[in-house]
């Protein structure tokens, strides 16, 4: 007696709720291993969790500012995934994004005051489009494969990143960082940490869920990404989509790194490559690519960062914590994911393969 | 002389979700004899022989090899006792060396193969059988003719004597079907037993003892070859005789010339022989010009070159009088050419996409569906319910994902998209393929209507009955060119199967 | 200090760095010939690199910290093989969770496990012992060359085990299962090979060679313990399996100029030197070689209307029902 797993008749809507819940039980099962292994108790723990990311107003907004980027890179690189393109360079994007603006703030002070941001922000989406582009056009032109080369450009950006707040454009004082941003061009703050970011935010979200589920371009990606050689019968060009699919998912990871950078650190310094990028990866493929869905996934992990990050005080536990958790959040997730579209079948007989 | 049998399949059964590929089937294999097992495309064939060689396991029935009962369940097995298969899509690894290809995955292999010893023996081998392939060479190196010499060595090297042979000649140009022919006769001169699966027709009168017929997944007939005077018998049983419906149809009067073809050829890359070779094709308003031919014989590389999937490397094109060659896939449906894939499920239509929108492929780009670029899912919501009423699509709700319908419904909802958008040219490949007889008829019913109105309609078909039923004249074509064409009339399906199987007019 | 002697000792460290990073890449060689990508190898590292300090601080045992360490890859590319494998999910989001898991567990670990004297953190700790560098004595003064015969026994190893893997890869009858497999899946089932079982096998094999790497940084060339001490490392392992063109021959060559671009970096910036080229492009010039190696074997392999480098099924599941 063996298992084998079998293609169902029609998508399981059961198991679509179920697999997430059954996942989410697991992780809190596993991560209660190893928080034990560690004397910790888990009820706790998880509620110190909860606490640190929501229970104080200043809290609160801690998650929400983290949230902003996040977000962001998640929408990014929901753009691509629905072409199947592999796009794992949000960070690389953020970073170029962040670099963007810097250069405006730092060589194009000739410009009104007033224009100083907008401009800036414009140039993080230009900047991280680039980066997007590139890749997107070496993959729709010759098949380079996009996994790779969006990994290998990460790291390129993050050196020249490095490069720059390191010598070339060092502020004259202190060892790193770029002069901070004009005061000017600052993005404000609405409620304590959270800027006016979240509404740039929010609005792309609307936008973007518009654009992906309501307009002709939209319905073409969807096609593009489903079945690409059915959408070239119909006349929609694969090439052309990618490029700039991969321009705009490169833009708001861009934008994603131009803003936060506006808002939070005003300058260009280490730390720059927070790992927003990657945790959008898991935003956009656990939010199934839905621009709304994504809000509450980023929520939920920004929290999760947020909520460990105070469990170094709180509990005593490390900040890492957020690490386990989100990879323990993730598995059974990646794991459970088949049995929508497939069942298991016990045979008696001895299959092939 | 008593013959002795050395392969028995009984009353063998395979099901996929949703077909039964094979229905109790038995088969016979006596020693030293070739039996060539004929059928249409999806016969079963394949799938039957694939069993044997322990790729698929039957889910009913037996199998005996000489004399004993066995149980594939591996290729190993199979392989252990003497059979070998030569499958239509080569077995082979692009990148590794021919002697690796040869060796790879047998059970007794030393752990350091000795290819020197290895090598020897193949160049060896290659000489008795006129094979002279070099096995240091890379797969990926080699013409196709030569890959299948790769494949025959590596049934000679393993030593194989019930040899299964499935279409070798479909990939080869006529020189290299002659070389082969000549080196499988020789294998056989040694005693070797072999199933020979194949569609030409002379191929099969030239070597095979007795001829056994399939079709849609159960035995009809074998006969012994020498008492098959005439080859019509033969493609009689092929084709069956299913109820033939009488279409009516309206006075055959063709308009204008909606499609030229001239002098198209397709080079492909590694294979000797092109594509398309030097075809010429009219199609006129109002009439329905037929393509036969066994499949991969340059039928769907010629609808795809119409419509603007693969570029052509000589000759033109033109549509309603201009000059479309190598044009992109949405200039010609600007052109107003609508087109039924040969693939239905991956060129067709968006499984993961509701019915719905599938309907809307071809119109959401259009103000009937959308404003401003946006889409009007109201509009679409209209649209859908009407075209699923019209062409009686069964499917719970426009809002189910296409994949979940059943063959005949995705291709109603393929050609119901696809006449709807249509205004005077229509590309059909393929429609009615293992469809049932009720979808078939509706299939073949809206192309004539659409014929009736006065649309130029190409019809790529494998079935000569629907050829003609169904058209106006038809166009016959062997590896890569027009064999003839001819009135519908004229066409009987002696002819054509001759033509089909490469015979030229002269010869017949 | 005479340009010998600087070339000889950026010979050394690159030796010393290299060895980590030739595990690390060997294993995902291995891994992504059988047609697997597995993106976790920073994770799985960083691992190896707690497991192996952590067990050999309390025990004093290296051997006993090395299998641990190997262990603990093996197991975390189990987890990665069975969703990918048996599960068919999707390969790259299943290895950035690996990463991400691996980092953070050993993070947290690294803050929990280590002695009370010390508040339970490993950060800091030194190991009772450790990896030394051995001299083979005459041989270790030959110019040049001389480096390569004063290092631990985790770098003699690969003397042997890199010309074995290259030798087992491409010339014995496993090896070509391997190859098979990751080419033409449907190919080598069809020739009775056990697709999946063999994934399974060289998946697991790569983790392992990953926790080994990791463990060589925390064993040997640090050697301690640090959040996050492989710095990407494994990033650059799976960019040096694309510059080795999967082969295990020449995975020596890529980690040899890669390691030696980053000690170069430290010890131009130990000796003070100023250089023309900024010490961040020579950071990021692995990626960028290896950036456009790729592009250009890719582009190059489609002119040629040739084979590209690449296992061709690399990152995709399979079944023999499924096409």
């Amino acid at each position: 007696m063996r298992f084998v797993i079998e293609k169902r008749n029609e998508r399981s809507k059961r198991m679509q709720i179920l697999v997430p819940l059954v996942s989410l039980v697991i992780s809190a099962l596993l991560g209660s291993i190893v928080l034990l292994f560690c004397n910790a108790n888990p009820l706790q723990t998880y509620a110190a969790i909860i606490n640190g990311a929501f229970s104080s107003p200043m809290r609160f907004q801690y998650t929400i500012a983290k949230m902003i980027p996040l977000l962001m890179c998640g929408l990014s690189v929901g753009i691509a995934f629905r072409l199947r393109f592999w796009n794992i360079g949000a960070e690389g994007q953020y970073v170029m994004g962040v670099i963007g603006i810097t250069w405006v703030m730092q060589f194009w002070t000739w410009l009104p005051a007033p224009l100083l941001l907008p401009i800036g922000i414009l140039m993080s989406f230009v900047f991280g489009g680039i980066w997007g582009g590139i890749p997107g056009a070496l993959k729709a032109n010759w098949k380079v494969d996009e996994t790779l080369v969006t990994l290998m450009m990460n790291y390129i950006a993050i050196g020249i990143a490095e490069y720059l707040y390191i010598s070339a454009w060092k502020a004259p004082k202190g060892n790193m960082g770029t002069v901070k941003y004009p005061e000017v061009a600052w993005i404000g703050r609405m409620w304590g940490k959270i800027h006016y970011g979240v509404i740039i935010v929010l609005i792309l979200v609307v936008v973007l869920y518009f654009v992906l589920y309501k307009t002709r371009w939209g319905f073409e990606l969807n096609m593009i990404g489903k079945n690409s050689e059915a959408a070239r019968c119909q006349g929609v060009s694969i090439k052309r989509n990618i490029i700039i699919a991969m321009l705009i998912s490169g833009g708001i990871a861009g934008l994603g790194g131009g803003i936060n950078s506006a808002a939070v650190t005003h300058c260009l310094t280490s730390g720059v490559n927070s790992g927003y990028g990657f945790t959008g990866i898991i935003v956009a493929w656990m939010s199934g690519l839905n621009p709304f869905i994504s809000v509450l996934v980023a929520i939920f992990l920004a929290a999760l960062q947020t909520g460990s990050d105070a469990l170094q005080i709180t509990m005593n536990l490390p900040s890492s914590m957020s690490g386990v958790l989100q990879g323990l959040i993730l598995l059974p997730l990646l794991a459970g994911n088949i049995f929508i579209d497939h069942r298991l079948k016990i045979v008696n007989k001895k299959e092939v393969i | 002389m008593e013959k002795i049998p050395v392969v028995e399949l009984k009353n063998l059964t395979k099901r996929f979700p949703g077909v039964i590929a094979n229905e109790d089937v038995n088969l016979t294999l006596f020693e030293g004899e070739v039996l060539a097992l004929l059928g249409e495309n999806g016969a079963g064939k394949s799938t039957l022989m694939n069993m044997l060689v322990g790729l698929y396991r039957p889910d009913e029935g037996e199998i005996f090899i000489k004399g004993k009962k066995v149980d594939i369940s591996s290729p190993q097995d199979s392989m252990a006792l003497g059979v070998g298969m030569i499958h239509q899509e080569f077995m082979l690894v692009g990148n590794l060396s021919v002697a690796e290809n040869i060796v790879l995955g047998l059970p007794d292999l030393e752990i350091r193969p000795p290819f020197a010893k290895i090598n020897k023996k193949l160049i060896e081998l290659g000489k008795q059988y006129d094979l002279n392939i070099d096995p240091t060479s890379i797969i990926d190196n080699l013409t196709v003719g030569e890959q299948q010499r790769v494949e025959i060595l590596k049934l000679l090297y393993r030593g194989a004597n019930i040899l299964i042979l499935d279409e070798p000649t479909a990939v080869l140009t006529p020189g290299e079907s002659k070389e082969l022919n000549k080196i499988i006769k020789k294998m056989l001169s040694e005693g070797k037993s072999a199933i020979f699966i194949s569609h030409k027709m002379n191929e099969v009168l030239e070597f095979s003892d007795r001829v056994q017929i399939l079709r849609k997944g159960k035995s009809v007939g074998t006969r012994e070859t020498s008492t098959i005077t005439k080859l019509q018998d033969i493609a009689k049983l092929m084709v069956g005789r299913d109820v033939l419906f009488s279409l009516e149809k309206g006075e055959y009067n063709p308009g204008d010339i909606k499609v030229e073809i001239k002098d198209v050829s397709i080079e492909y890359k590694k294979s000797v022989r092109p594509l398309l070779n030097h075809i010429n094709l009219q199609v006129r308003a109002g009439e329905i010009v037929g393509i036969a031919g066994v499949a991969g014989n340059g039928q769907q590389a010629l609808s795809e070159a119409i419509t603007g999937l693969r570029k052509i490397t000589s000759g033109s094109i033109n549509i309603n009088n201009k000059d479309m060659s190598n044009k992109t896939p949405i200039q010609i449906i600007n052109m107003r050419v609508s087109h039924i894939p040969a693939d239905r499920n991956k060129m067709g239509i968006v499984g993961d996409m509701s019915v719905g929108e599938n309907l809307s492929m071809k119109k959401y780009r259009t103000e009937e569906l959308s404003h401003h670029n946006i889409i009007n899912k109201a509009l679409i919501k209209i649209f859908a319910n009407k075209l699923i009423n019209t062409f009686t699509i069964k499917t719970p709700t426009q809002y189910t994902n296409a994949k979940f319908l059943s063959g005949g419904n995705i291709q109603k909802t393929i050609l119901a998209r696809e006449i709807d958008s249509c205004k005077g040219i229509l590309i059909a490949v393929y429609p009615s393929r293992g469809l049932d007889v009720g979808a078939t008829e509706t299939v073949r019913m809206s192309i004539i209507k659409q014929r009736d109105n006065g649309t130029a309609i190409l019809l790529v078909s494998e079935e000569l009955e629907e050829l003609q039923m169904v058209c106006d004249k038809i166009a016959v074509m062997f590896e890569g060119r027009i064999m003839d064409i001819m009135d519908t009339k004229d066409a009987t399906t002696e002819k054509i199967g001759l033509l089909m199987a490469g015979v030229e007019r002269g010869e017949m | 200090m005479s340009n010998l002697d600087f070339i000889t000792k950026l010979l050394a460290a690159t030796l010393a760095m290299g060895t980590s990073l030739t595990y690390a890449t060997l294993g995902e060689v291995f891994t992504e010939k059988s047609g697997v990508l597995n993106l976790g190898v920073e994770g799985t590292m960083l691992m190896g690199a707690l497991s192996g300090f952590a067990v050999t601080y309390f025990t004093s045992s290296l051997i006993l910290g090395l299998l641990i360490a190997i262990l603990a890859g093996a197991l975390f590319s189990l987890i990665h093989a069975f969703i990918t494998i048996t599960l068919r999910a999707n390969q790259v989001v299943s290895g950035l969770a690996i990463t991400m898991f691996g980092t953070g567990l050993a993070n947290f670990l690294g803050k929990k496990i280590g002695p009370e004297l010390n508040g339970y953190n490993l950060v800091g700790l030194n190991l009772p012992v450790r990896f030394h560098n051995i001299s083979i004595p005459l041989l270790n003064r030959l110019p040049f060359l001389g480096a390569f015969f004063n290092v631990s026994v985790l770098t003699y190893a690969l003397y042997l085990i890199l010309p074995l893997s290259w030798y087992y890869m491409y010339k014995t009858k496993y090896g070509l299962a391997l190859r098979a497999v990751g080419e033409a899946p449907r190919t080598a089932a069809a020739m009775g090979i056990n697709v999946n079982k063999n994934r399974y096998l060289y998946t697991i094999l790569g983790g392992a060679f990953s926790g080994l790497g990791g463990a060589a940084l925390s064993l040997f060339f640090t050697p301690s313990w640090n959040d996050g001490m492989t710095g990407g490392m494994g990033w650059i392992a799976i960019a040096l399996v694309i510059f080795s063109t999967w082969n295990p021959g020449r995975v020596a060559i890529g980690t040899l100029i890669f390691g030696g671009i980053t000690s170069l970096q430290f010890a131009i910036q130990a000796a003070g030197i100023r250089m023309i080229i900024p010490a961040q492009f020579l950071a990021i010039a692995p990626y960028f070689i290896t950036l456009v190696t790729l592009v250009f074997m890719t582009i190059n392999a489609q002119r040629k209307e040739g084979h590209f480098a690449s296992p061709s099924a690399l990152g995709v599941a399979f079944a023999i029902d499924e096409k």
